[in-house]
């Protein structure tokens, strides 16, 4: 979307921003997002996220790599060219549990990564839609979408609520 | 969080999330200093000797070192696994000790998983320089060929020692680059240079920091520190079984599985230690790399270090019970055979000097701590030196008893290696931030100095529960 008009407030302490939010919240206002510098526990809760379902990515990700390695090794040894080593047997499932090992560590690691950078939409070169350059830093922002049914009293109504929560500076911008 | 009133504050000067952002920014985006430039310079020298060594061992073949018929292995493997042991430093760090919640690891993780994947390439380097013939290296990959298909060997560990070092570096990377996405990310954000600027936002991937953005944050380090602590583990344990599972005396015996990876988690953290102390002075980073940080490292030290010297005893003690001559041969030759010097610089080196540390002065001591990393490194590389080549240069016949030197070529390989692990560490500390910026934002209001400790002047109590 390119013009994206928000209306934001910036806090300068986490323990503020969490209440505010759920102040926010009660007050019945649609919150768009949260900007912080660092992972903020409890905010998720707070905003009433759901629960990310990564690691459950992960888990499956991680089973295909168990199975790639078993199936592939066992077909390999036992099928398509059975070597004998020291008249052990072809099928030496011990042994290749560590390779078996690795690559489900492999597989869960690098597909959890990439199911990270998609959701986020995190790529090199992606520009980032920063609401305020501080927010890497120092300051927590908590955002709302504006549209042009958006009325001046519904405008007013939030830059009231943010104020008495606690919100340090206001300001409206158009991403 | 509950924070006992025990634990030392490991953020000093009352530091707000502001002054965070500034102190461990300063160092990226100040121009480089000249001994940076000096150092950098050196070090790159170094590298650069180091691989014209490689150049010519790869143009005339491995007679340019010092091996023999007897003694196959020798400076190459020493230098290898020593390297993969400085390694494991880093992935237990940020690994084990965020599934044990410690707090100290914020303030050395950054450097130390950097530290972790520069020295896996510098170990990496020794096994396919090894093979004399590096272009065909992708031999050691499983693909399908035209000869057969003839597949690797599964049963053998020296692959499964391809696959363990492969899957280490891959997955110690995207551990690193997960975390310093959001610092590049801070980075980007204060510069006012257009170029630096650009250069951030690409390698920051556009980080935002939202609400959900850290939610899968803090997921996924979760997972890759589940995932990466038996990875840690299983390295250094299939490096062993390169050893275990041969028939040489001094070799295969059960204990190195535990034995390797208490003796590289040992020299991981010597490591550490050398590299933090330099960084926190030359960086003014004192308040962020405490002394409460360096006595946590120095009480791991004590741990593996104990565990190393107990392991070096039962090996003499197993080798006597067992009434195998040739496994008893191998020990005596060990520490009264002509490398005998090599065994007791080892044993003072590693078992000795560490524990020195159960006295808490010596433990808070900088400078005596520094000199002491530099033994443990020195005292790690002489054990696998011990390992490798005491064991192999008098073998079951005496007539090839033989003894190992190495060459001018292979002394600058290995010095060439740590030039070059100098040199890329010295650049990351010039474009990144040393310190996980993020992650010790997120403990100032447990483990910042106003809140806990002697200084406090904000009490826990204060604040609302969350």
């Amino acid at each position: 979307m390119a013009n994206k008009k928000i209306i934001y407030g910036l806090y300068d302490d986490e323990v503020i921003l969490i209440d505010a939010v759920k102040k926010v919240r009660a007050e019945g206002l649609k919150i768009h997002d949260c900007y912080t510098p660092f992972p903020v526990h409890g905010l998720d809760d707070a905003m009433g996220l759901r629960m990310t379902r990564l690691h459950s990515a992960g888990f499956i990700f991680g089973a295909t790599g168990t199975l790639t390695a078993l199936t592939f090794i066992l077909w390999v040894t036992t099928n398509n060219y059975p070597i004998n080593y020291g008249g052990k047997p072809y099928l030496s499932l011990p042994a290749w549990i560590p390779i078996t090992f690795e690559l489900t560590v492999l597989f869960a690691s690098v597909g959890m990564f990439l199911t990270y950078l998609y959701l986020n939409r995190l790529a090199p070169g992606v520009k980032a839609e920063i609401v305020d350059e501080r927010t890497t830093s120092h300051l927590f922002a908590m955002t709302f979408e504006l549209d042009e049914h958006t009325s001046d009293s519904k405008k007013e109504e939030i830059r009231k609520v943010l104020a008495a929560s606690g919100a340090v500076e206001i300001h409206e911008k158009e991403l | 969080m509950f924070v006992s009133p025990l634990r030392e504050p490991l953020i000093q000067g009352h530091k707000t999330y502001k002054q965070i952002s500034d102190d461990i920014c300063a160092p990226v985006e100040a121009a480089p200093s000249k001994a940076w430039m000096i150092a950098v310079t050196l070090s790159g020298l170094l590298a650069l000797t180091g691989f014209t060594m490689i150049g010519i061992t790869i143009t005339y073949g491995i007679g340019m070192w010092g091996l023999n018929k007897t003694v196959g292995w020798a400076w190459d493997i020493t230098n290898f696994v020593w390297w993969i042991g400085i390694g494991h430093a880093g992935t237990l760090i940020s690994a084990i000790l965020l599934l044990f919640r410690q707090k100290w690891r914020t303030g050395v993780n950054r450097s130390a998983e950097a530290m972790t994947i520069f020295a896996v390439i510098c170990a990496g380097l020794f096994p396919i320089i090894h093979m004399g013939r590096v272009w065909l290296a992708f031999f050691i990959f499983p693909y399908p060929n035209t000869r057969g298909p003839v597949w690797v060997n599964f049963n053998s560990p020296l692959l499964w020692d391809v696959f363990a070092i492969s899957t280490y570096f891959t997955v110690s990377l995207v551990f690193w680059y997960t975390g310093l996405i959001p610092d590049l990310a801070l980075v980007r954000d204060r510069t006012t240079s257009a170029f630096k600027k650009r250069m951030y936002n690409i390698f920051s991937f556009g980080w935002k920091g939202t609400a959900k953005n850290w939610q899968r944050f803090e997921s996924i380090s979760l997972v890759l520190a589940g995932l990466s602590t038996p990875l840690v583990l299983s390295v250094h344990t299939i490096v062993s079984f390169d050893f275990a599972t041969s028939v040489i005396p001094g070799w295969h015996t059960t204990i190195f599985p535990p034995y390797f990876v208490a003796g590289a988690i040992f020299s991981g953290f010597a490591m550490v230690l050398t590299l933090m102390l330099v960084v926190r002075r030359v960086f003014n980073l004192q308040e962020y790399i405490t002394l409460a940080h360096i006595e946590s490292m120095n009480k791991v030290i004590i741990l593996t270090g104990s565990i190393v010297g107990v392991a070096y005893i039962t090996e003499l003690f197993t080798a006597w019970y067992s009434g195998n001559q040739y496994e008893q041969y191998a020990f005596l030759n060990r520490s009264t055979g002509p490398y005998w010097w090599s065994y007791w610089g080892m044993m003072t080196c590693n078992v000795v000097s560490p524990q020195l540390f159960w006295i808490k002065k010596l433990r808070r001591n900088i400078v005596f701590t520094f000199f002491m990393s530099i033994f443990i490194n020195v005292g790690m590389w002489f054990e696998r030196f011990v390992i490798i080549v005491t064991s192999t240069h008098r073998d079951f016949i005496p007539s090839s008893w033989t003894m190992y030197y190495p060459t001018i070529v292979e002394i600058f390989i290995y010095l060439g290696t740590i030039g070059f692990f100098m040199t890329l560490f010295l650049i990351f500390a010039k474009v990144a931030p040393v310190i996980a910026v993020a992650e010790v934002k997120s403990i100032l209001k447990t483990s910042g100095d106003q809140y806990t400790g002697p200084d406090a002047i904000h009490h826990n109590d204060d604040h609302h529960k969350h």
